[in-house]
């Protein structure tokens, strides 16, 4: 401990031990309790307790009169928790302030006991303390293990889940003291305490009462969780049977715990799962529970890594299960093959679907949000059943727009229910387009484009079906019948372009703005993708869309503009811009260029002013027409409206423009990274003298400068960064000048101390690249940039600031004591 | 409504109309207009021949499959008009009105346009709800009033959505998007509309929408006979208007942003095409005129107008008409044609709900709402489910309500009352026994005290007035309680008769005494005593079976 906190600590000790002093701030004691953590990692705290009487007396003075507040009352036993970690100050400790605090004459007979911070601070504290063996002594003997179990059902949530943690923890070092070799085969042979333990949870398994099977089950996901060493084998042997006979109980009771316990002990490595009858026991549960039940053991089961195959395809049926009764409700005849064929539809499943509303489209949810996470993984059941998937996905959804045909009662149910439910659709949606990744024959690819299609223009699709819909539709777009070696859009995809983009019209004039932003989104997505091919160009130009979406430059909500803007500028970077420039359009007159600078200077809102600057450095970087005619003249405008930006957003970009600016003209940045073989370096070309001229009357070195300043760190780092490439850049540009040998550079200084003072209204001047230059260079860049790289609270992150501010805090509320505030 | 002056002018009807003050006003709007765009084209002769049913199978369709046509009228005249509609008595929501003191009448708000209504009709005892076109959805008129629909006997369900897939709230979205889509591209909007309705709610949505949509420049025409009125007839009905309206009605603000529209001259509105408006005309713009059918009024102007462009659309919003066979005499038409149907009635699902919230006894609803539409016969939703299942009915035909009147309320005289002397019976329950003239008038029942005993006859005079009063007899007393058989039998035995047999019946017990050839058939609500002429005896038993009875 630094001599300053040394210092600081008997005050501090003296005010928690003040029942008149409040703390006012629990964060303090948190971090405070962080702090010594952290010494004790590389101190004695026997050693730090001998040197401190003050913190001896702030906990004697606890144990006498427990009068100070339920907050440090908490934090005390967590310290004392902290300092008998180490097995020599737990028995310095041992005695009376330890059985004091923790035992049964401790802190369960104060009246703070109450108070679930004081009952969660016990538990912590005993948490921290259990790491030798003396402790499991002490555990024992104090009785503690019993007051444990009680508060595994404690009313506040919070001390009884810390209190099923904790008995893992006692668990987990009995038996980690006591089996140092192969496992203890016979439980009687286990530990005292552990044997306790256990006995307590298999009790609990055989109570009637759900509460109580609910915390065993909670103790042994996390006793398998965590430990894997080889005795747990040994504990699930012993158990396993009082689990096993949970699933005779009608109704099963705690399933989701249950069903965390089976996936828990599925994953731990150190069981010979054939022999403890794991897989018996999920395959009986997956056939025994709901089907909405079954879902998320099912997915928990396929994403096992050594299961057998079996098993698998049960896990899998059930998943499937759902969308095979859409199938049969839906399918006319025979029909072609569907899933899971040979099986009729489970009637449970059939029930749920039909039994209720909220059952139906709770489990097609449920349902096709798990088969969009399976199709992501690498445990993805192979073959995966693509065509009866995508089949039941299009059907779900043309149940829900009403445009299916059932051929049964049953489907004709699904069609009342599911109509217009956006939920359903929603996820639908997502899982079609994680479908697209599939390869799918053609005549389904058709029937997917045409259920999208009447997505995107029924009048019934909520904004946030649209959203989906388009995404769905752009992946599907981006891989329907994928040629090798060619991303052109296939035959089909473009005829279906030409029937989106009248639906994209109707779109873009919608009256709810989300749905003129997505649509903006989705235009944006096309064109990037398929801006270049000719057909695509041909079909846009066709329709009125590159139009529309000029217009909603100006639409009264700022997210429109700012995608407006985006697909503005994507689509003149492809030449694709509003070609029909009609007299009553005062848009199309003047160029796009002057609109978004008169966005960038004007627009109230900082969405469209930090898109227009993306915009401006793609077209930048891309080398845009519109741009490399007057390249100095576009950089000096945008800095210009930056640099008054209230935005840090827009400032930053700024930034960034500058840098692309300053890349072209000068070559990449070298690298410094030390592991990259040294490749001959290219010698990247010296400014030309009159380009430092351009700088210096852009004037880019005064934005730099000034936002080198700026209260936002992100902006004042991305300056320093700029300039620090400048620097390099320059180094053989000039002389040996050193700043303050000319005048000039001698009233920058000024005007930059000035700035730093806080008077930014002054204008640096004229200015002279070599003063620049020499200004460059005198900058202590290097030492800002590490200070820009710590975060902006790194000092008031020490313990002593920690200390201080709490002394302070606690003056502060003595002073303030009267005061009706 | 529109068939109102059918009713009252053609049918020998003497009766009262009752209805709600906007739905008069409004009526006679609509009616009003109807009878201008008939009257404006008059027509020299007309031709009926055609309705001979055997030239009329000749006929192309549809003329051809018209139904009825024998049947079909000429329109009305205003004339026609004002005289249907003064026999209105006007009504308020709420509002108890005795018909005939046989069952009372109540308008209450049905939420789907000013001053429309659902009516309660009820008696003492019965209550039957009949709810026609009512609307559950928050737009310019008073919420419908679902909680006096409680408790009903009987609830007659009519008027739901025509268009039960469309949902209005996305109808109104795609009419505001092809709007914005058309003008945009230099086209003009026609909407066919009435004069008054959901054109409250579209002028509304338009009003939030044409700034946002860059519209602002963009005229509104709104061209009817009656526009005016309309729109002036909507601000001043406050108490009909929902709660959002009438609290500006205070500020003082105008309910409907149409005053602004019309204030900041965006939406203009004119009885024709001719005069101030062919002035005014500028183009683009948007025009709301009638009539929905496009056979006759402005709206026939300007499907000629701009039909052979594809640069303007057509918008429909009313679903009384089927756009299809609207278009059907403009074809080819190149301009665009957008069907957005608004309607805000009920559909099934807010029927279930509406059902399951009012709880009648029995629904009877038309036969058409019991099955899911031919179109879609697969779609269970788009019906009515409710159990019992609902009646059904056809057209014209007589349907006998599903409960049986079994009570009438009377009311008793005050002095009568006094008169009676109640005998406890039962803990609780006390009779009297009442003798009263029962006098029944307009379908009231009051008893009243009975005329005093008749004075022997002093003049011609009186004798005429005491024939009209019935006769009262001596009452006899009336007799309660059941004969309990053995008991009886000792009696019997007590008062000397032997040779008894007691024989169970079906309905009760006969009591056999053989000796004096006498039978006592004892019943739940009868007794009989069979001998042979012999009084004394029959007395004797009477009077034996009146000591288990009680008197009163």
């Amino acid at each position: 401990m630094d001599p300053e906190c040394s210092k600081l600590l008997p005050a501090l000790c003296a005010v928690l031990a003040d029942p008149r002093q409040l703390v006012a701030d629990d964060t303090c004691l948190e971090k405070l309790l962080d702090w010594f953590k952290t010494v004790m990692e590389t101190e004695s705290s026997l050693h730090l307790l001998q040197d401190h009487p003050c913190l001896m007396e702030l906990l004697s003075h606890v144990l006498k009169t427990q009068d100070v507040s339920p907050r440090v009352l908490s934090f005390v036993l967590r310290l004392v928790g902290i300092f008998a970690a180490q097995e020599d100050c737990f028995q310095y400790l041992q005695g009376e302030l330890l059985l004091g605090l923790f035992g049964e004459t401790g802190a369960l007979s104060w009246t703070a006991w109450n108070m679930p911070s004081v009952r969660s601070g016990w538990i912590q504290g005993l948490c921290s303390l259990a790491h030798h063996p003396s402790a499991l002594h002490f555990l024992a003997d104090s009785g503690a293990v019993d007051t444990i179990f009680a508060l595994q059902g404690d009313p506040s949530l919070f001390v009884a889940s810390a209190a099923s943690q904790l008995l893992v923890h006692i668990l987990a070092l009995a038996m980690q003291g006591g089996a140092s070799g192969s496992p203890i085969s016979e439980a009687a042979a286990w530990p005292i305490c552990a044997q306790k333990i256990v006995n307590h949870v298999e009790e609990s398994l055989h109570s009637k009462a759900t509460p109580q099977v609910t915390q065993a089950l909670n103790v042994l996901t996390t006793t398998f969780g965590r430990c894997h060493s080889p005795w747990t084998g040994v504990l699930w042997g012993r158990l396993s049977p009082p689990v096993a006979c949970l699933f005779e109980r009608d109704p099963i009771p705690a399933v989701h715990s249950l069903m965390d316990l089976l996936l828990s002990v599925a994953r731990s490595h150190v069981l010979n799962f054939a022999a403890c009858g794991l897989w018996e026991m999920l395959a009986q549960t997956l056939s025994r529970l709901s089907p909405t039940q079954a879902g998320p053991l099912a997915l928990g089961t396929l994403k096992l890594q050594h299961c057998p195959q079996e098993l698998r395809t049960q896990a899998f049926g059930v998943l499937l299960q759902p969308l095979a009764c859409i199938l049969k409700a839906t399918t006319q005849a025979p029909g072609p093959p569907g899933l899971l064929d040979g099986t009729a539809g489970s009637s449970l499943t059939v029930d749920a679907l039909l039994s209720s509303k909220s059952a139906c489209v709770g489990l097609l949810c449920q349902t096709l949000a798990h088969l969009e996470e399976l199709q992501m993984l690498p445990q993805c059941p192979c073959p995966w059943p693509q065509v009866p998937l995508l089949g039941a996905t299009v059907t779900i959804l043309r149940l829900c727009d009403g445009s299916v045909d059932p051929s049964s009662s049953m489907g004709g149910r699904l069609c009342g229910t599911l109509g217009g439910c956006v939920r359903v659709q929603r996820a639908a949606l997502d899982f079609l387009g994680t479908l697209s990744q599939g390869t799918s024959p053609l005549e389904l690819v058709l029937e997917v484009f045409a259920v999208l299609l009447k997505t995107l223009e029924s009048p019934e699709s909520s904004p946030t079906v649209l959203k989906k819909a388009f995404q769905a539709t752009l992946r599907w777009l981006q891989n329907s019948h994928k040629t090798p070696n060619c991303s052109d859009l296939s035959p089909d995809a473009l005829l279906f372009l030409g029937e989106l983009f009248p639906i994209l019209q109707k779109r873009l004039c919608s009256p709810c703005w989300e749905v003129r932003d997505s649509a903006l989104e989705f235009l944006t997505h096309l064109i990037r993708h398929w801006g270049g091919q000719a057909d695509f160009r041909e079909a846009l130009h066709s329709s009125e869309v590159p139009t529309l979406a000029r217009q909603l430059l100006q639409d009264p909500e700022s997210y429109v503009r700012a995608s407006a803007v985006g697909t503005a500028g994507q689509l003149s970077s492809r030449g694709l811009q509003a070609t029909s420039a009609s007299p009553e359009n005062p848009l199309a007159q003047q160029g796009l260029l002057m609109d978004l600078m008169h966005i960038l200077s004007t627009d109230s809102e900082g969405f469209p002013r930090r898109a227009v600057l993306r915009v401006f450095t793609e077209w930048l970087r891309d080398g845009h027409a519109d741009v490399i005619r007057d390249t100095e003249w576009f950089v000096a405008t945008v800095l210009q409206a930056v640099s008054r930006d209230l935005d840090w957003e827009v400032r930053m970009q700024g930034l960034e423009l500058a840098q692309v600016f300053l890349i072209q003209a000068m070559g990449q940045p070298s690298l410094h990274c030390p592991y990259t073989v040294g490749l001959p370096e290219a010698t990247s070309p010296r400014p030309h003298p009159e380009f430092l001229q351009t700088l210096c009357r852009l004037p880019l070195f005064e934005f730099a400068f000034c936002a080198l300043l700026d209260c936002d760190r992100p902006v004042a780092q991305k300056a320093c960064d700029l300039l620090l490439f400048l620097r390099d850049k320059t180094t053989h540009c000039s002389g040996p000048q050193e700043a303050g040998d000319s005048p000039n550079s001698a009233s920058v200084e000024a005007v930059l101390q000035r700035w730093r003072e806080g008077e930014q209204g002054q204008p640096l001047g004229d200015l002279e690249p070599e003063a620049m230059l020499a200004i460059l260079r005198s900058l202590d860049l290097e030492g800002l940039q590490g200070k820009l790289a710590k975060s902006s609270d790194h000092v008031e992150k020490s313990p002593q600031s920690l200390l201080q501010d709490m002394l302070a805090t606690v003056g502060i509320l003595e002073e303030n004591e009267a005061d009706c505030y | 409504m529109m068939a109102l002056p059918y009713i009252t002018e053609h049918t020998g009807f003497t009766g009262t109309v009752y209805a709600t003050e906007p739905t008069m006003q409004i009526g006679r709007l609509l009616m009003e207009e109807l009878v201008n765009f008939i009257e404006r084209v008059p027509k020299a002769q007309s031709a009926s021949l055609w309705k001979n049913k055997d030239i009329q199978r000749l006929l192309p369709s549809p003329l051809k499959d018209a139904v009825e046509v024998s049947t079909w009228r000429r329109c009305y005249t205003m004339q026609e008009v004002n005289s249907a509609l003064s026999k209105i008595q006007l009504v308020g929501y709420s509002q108890k009105i005795e018909l005939f003191g046989a069952v009372q009448v109540t308008p209450l708000s049905s939420g789907y346009a000013l001053g429309s209504s659902n009516w309660i009709i009820q008696s003492h005892y019965e209550k039957v709800s009949y709810v026609s076109g009512s609307s559950l959805l928050t737009t310019h008129p008073q919420p419908m009033d679902q909680a006096s629909l409680k408790n009903s006997d009987v609830l007659v369900l009519t008027g739901l959505t025509q268009i039960p897939t469309a949902n209005p709230d996305g109808m109104v979205g795609e009419f505001c998007s092809n709007l914005a889509l058309t003008v945009r591209n230099g086209g003009n909007v026609l909407v066919p509309c009435y004069p008054s309705g959901v054109i409250y709610d579209l002028l509304e949505c338009l009003y939030q929408y044409i700034d946002s949509a860059g519209l602002s420049n963009i005229p509104f025409y709104f061209i009817s006979p009656v526009a005016n009125s309309s729109l002036e007839f909507s601000q001043i009905f406050a108490e009909w208007l929902c709660h959002n309206k009438q609290s500006k009605v205070y500020l003082p603000e105008p309910p409907f942003p149409h005053a602004e529209l019309i204030q900041t001259n965006k939406l203009k509105h004119y009885p024709s095409i001719h005069g101030d408006f062919s002035n005014d005309f500028r183009q683009p713009c948007v025009v709301f005129t009638g009539h929905p059918s496009l056979r006759f009024g402005d709206v026939v102007h300007f499907m000629e107008l701009w039909g052979k462009s594809s640069l303007n659309t057509v918008i429909f919003t009313e679903p009384d008409f089927s756009y299809l066979e609207a278009l059907a005499p403009y074809q080819p038409l190149a301009m665009k044609c957008i069907y957005c149907p608004i309607d805000t009635r009920l559909n099934f699902i807010q029927v279930s709900k509406l059902l399951k919230e009012v709880q009648p006894l029995h629904v009877v609803c038309p036969e058409q709402y019991t099955q899911p539409p031919p179109a879609q016969s697969h779609r269970m939703d788009l019906m009515i489910d409710c159990q019992p299942p609902a009646m059904s009915y056809r057209r014209a035909e007589v349907l006998a309500l599903p409960f049986k009147r079994r009570y009438e309320k009377i009311e008793i005289m005050p002095e009568l009352a006094d008169s009676l002397v109640p005998m406890e019976i039962k803990p609780g329950i006390s009779l009297a026994t009442v003798s009263a003239v029962l006098h029944t008038k307009d379908n009231k029942h009051v008893l009243q005290p009975p005329p005093r005993p008749t004075q022997p006859p002093s003049s011609k005079k009186r004798k005429r007035v005491s024939e009209d009063v019935p006769d009262c007899k001596v009452l006899k007393p009336l007799l309660s309680g059941s004969i309990p058989v053995e008991q009886f039998v000792q009696t019997l035995e007590k008062h000397g008769f032997s040779d008894i047999k007691v024989e169970d019946t079906a309905k009760g017990h006969i009591v056999l005494l053989q000796e004096a050839e006498t039978l006592i058939q004892i019943e739940e609500d009868s007794t009989h005593i069979i001998c042979d002429n012999d009084e004394t005896l029959r007395v004797r038993l009477r009077d034996l079976v009146l000591r288990f009875l009680q008197k009163f």
